[in-house]
């Protein structure tokens, strides 16, 4: 083993024992920086984790969608555009949809509700999602009653809960038969709410975009790339949030951290004056200070790391459900797929651990470059 | 083995609470012999002892050890005398850990820490077989019938008992010359015997020893080769022992 190792291996064993000897202190710095950046590592897996799942599950979304606007607003889409637009050369299918908002004020939620024209959704049945089955109430089989916009109840059976592959989007999603969807908010039957196209060549959506936009230059023809964008804004949108709350957290921890790292103590400062006058250099004591650095905040690194893996992944983050997922008044409960970005734990790496180690140099390099007789006269 | 020569040390200088707590001391060290400087507190003798142990330097004079080990150390003069004050510190640092091995007033020992630990201490930045220290600490401390306590913090051990593992520690690099600061000054007179029975023993084995003392019974010991007076700084009286 060179010599080099085993001085810095001896001086290790030297600053964990030093460690150990302020076991109180340590202990309560550690659990506050652990809990710091077990915080902040379960946001920056749980944005993740959750803009993944929104990108697979938009994975096969239409290529593009068609809406019209009136007065900048979203307003219905005519069917006669599907047919004129199903003419266009590239284009492989149009779909109408039909899909908008239904507030249940008896239960204080939202649902999304959405047409389904298979032939195994019959009329007066819905298939609905698990979240919203959790706030109904209900189960397969079950009636459901929505109250119309002619104020006349609308009564149907649950058919189906819809599986928690897709919950993310699903959660609060009322499917119902195109029919009934018609009757419950009163829609024109020549009318749908957007316009679903899919293309055989992705590359050529932005031509056809701009060909329907030419043609009907009320419509607002929105590519895939920009719905998976503003999955990405709404989920970093809300990450932020929370990240401005933890600020507050992890802005108090600094300023523990650096009384703690930054002002050595009487005996600490007599123990490097030992140290010097027994034959240790400036750099020995620096190491050393080094070493201490590194256990603490390495140490609270690692255990915030793995134990934010296991909160968001294992135990699908109860502490941000209310804040970051779903929408409205319903949270859907899913396990999230485990997924850790290199670069975000390598920021987050820099973050806890090289400040920490540099206010504990900073000290330890002040008093180590004093010289030693101060020892003999302590 | 270690020369003075007109050797001052102002502390704060130019500023209104300079004072000066050597002043214009000269004296030699002779190899293998027991050197005591006795005084009353205040003196300077701790001050000489940290500027001769290179813990710091001088604000005037030289001081030159001769017969020191000089791996890794510029070149000494021709007369063999390396003069050490206008060292850098990474060399004072060298000559420290490889020639003196100190034995403090108050111990200095590391609190919380094992007796076994605190005797590996100075050896550590050496980068030296761990096992090799090891047992060369544990040879130590059986030496000083300590073995017991190797494994105990520190603070755990009784006054004379702390002074032997001090002595234990400043002789794990195997140093030429030990240099103590009122050794006996926390003792009782029957620990201080046993003490100076010790440095006997020392003196035997070839070392070179320089103690600061106010206690007879370290000056006046039949032991003892040289002592200095100092007074206010200065050096006021030479008498053979």
């Amino acid at each position: 083993m060179p010599g080099t190792l085993r001085r810095t291996l001896s001086i290790l064993d030297f600053a964990l024992a030093s460690l150990l000897r302020r076991k109180g202190r340590n202990a309560a710095l550690l659990a506050v920086y652990t809990l710091v950046v077990f915080v902040t590592a379960s946001l920056v897996f749980f944005t993740q984790a959750v803009k993944r799942e929104a990108h697979q599950v938009l994975a096969d979304a239409p290529g593009l969608v068609v809406q019209r606007t009136l007065a900048g607003r979203q307003d219905l889409v005519p069917l006669a555009w599907a047919d004129w637009v199903r003419g266009l050369r590239g284009v492989r299918s149009v779909r109408p949809r039909w899909w908008g908002y239904y507030y249940d004020g008896a239960f204080g939620a939202n649902f999304t509700v959405q047409a389904s024209e298979e032939a195994a959704l019959p009329a007066g049945s819905a298939r609905i999602g698990a979240g919203a089955a959790r706030i109904l109430r209900v189960k397969e089989g079950d009636l459901i009653t929505l109250r119309g916009h002619d104020n006349l109840p609308l009564l149907l059976t649950v058919q189906g809960i819809l599986s928690s592959d897709s919950e993310l989007v699903a959660s609060d999603l009322l499917l119902l038969p195109k029919e009934d969807f018609q009757t419950l908010f009163g829609l024109p039957p020549d009318q749908a709410t957007d316009l679903a196209v899919d293309v055989a060549n992705p590359r050529e959506l932005p031509t056809l975009a701009a060909k329907i936009a030419e043609r009907y230059p009320e419509a607002r023809p929105i590519l895939h790339s920009e719905i998976l964008r503003t999955y990405d804004a709404i989920f970093d949108w809300r990450g932020g949030l929370l990240v401005a709350v933890l600020m507050i957290a992890v802005l108090c921890f600094a300023i523990f951290a650096w009384d703690r790292a930054a002002g050595l103590s009487a005996e600490e400062r007599r123990e490097i004056g030992i140290l010097k006058s027994i034959g240790w250099e400036t750099s020995d004591v620096l190491l050393l200070k080094l070493l201490e650095g590194l256990a603490v905040s390495l140490t609270a690194f690692l255990t915030g790391c793995v134990l934010a893996y296991g909160h968001v992944f294992l135990f699908s983050a109860p502490l941000f459900e209310g804040a970051l997922k779903g929408w409205s008044v319903l949270y859907p409960r899913y396990r999230l797929v485990p997924v850790v970005d290199g670069y975000q734990l390598s920021l987050l790496f820099l973050l806890a651990v090289v400040p920490y180690t540099a206010a504990t140099l900073i000290p330890g390099w002040r008093a180590a470059t004093v010289d030693p007789d101060a020892a003999m006269r302590s | 083995m270690i020369e003075v020569a007109n050797v001052t040390k102002t502390y704060h200088a130019g500023r209104p609470n300079a004072y000066t707590a050597v002043d214009g001391v000269s004296l030699a060290v002779e190899r293998g012999k027991l050197t005591v400087l006795k005084g009353p507190s205040g003196s300077g003798k701790t001050t000489l002892l940290s500027l001769v142990g290179c813990m710091a330097r001088p604000s005037s004079g030289r001081i030159h050890l001769r017969g020191v080990r000089t791996a890794g150390l510029p070149v000494p003069e021709a007369d063999g005398a390396l003069e050490i004050t206008s060292l850098p510190e990474r060399f004072l640092t060298e000559i420290r850990r490889a020639t003196f091995g100190f034995i403090f007033q108050h111990f200095n020992l590391i609190k919380g820490v094992s007796t076994l630990e605190n005797v590996m201490l100075p050896a550590y930045p050496l980068g030296g077989d761990p096992a090799a220290l090891r047992r060369r600490a544990g040879e130590l401390l059986e030496r000083f019938g300590l073995s017991r306590h190797a494994r105990e913090p520190i603070d755990r051990l009784s006054g004379g008992e702390m002074q032997r593992v001090a002595i234990a520690r400043a002789l794990v690099n195997d140093p030429a010359v030990i240099i103590a600061d009122e050794p006996t000054a926390h003792l009782d007179s029957h620990l201080s015997e046993a003490f100076m029975a010790l440095m006997g023993t020392f003196k035997e084995g070839g070392r070179t020893l320089l103690i600061a003392s106010h206690d007879p019974l370290v000056y006046d010991s039949p032991l003892v080769d040289a002592t200095h007076e100092l007074r206010d700084g200065r050096l006021c009286a030479k008498a053979p022992a």
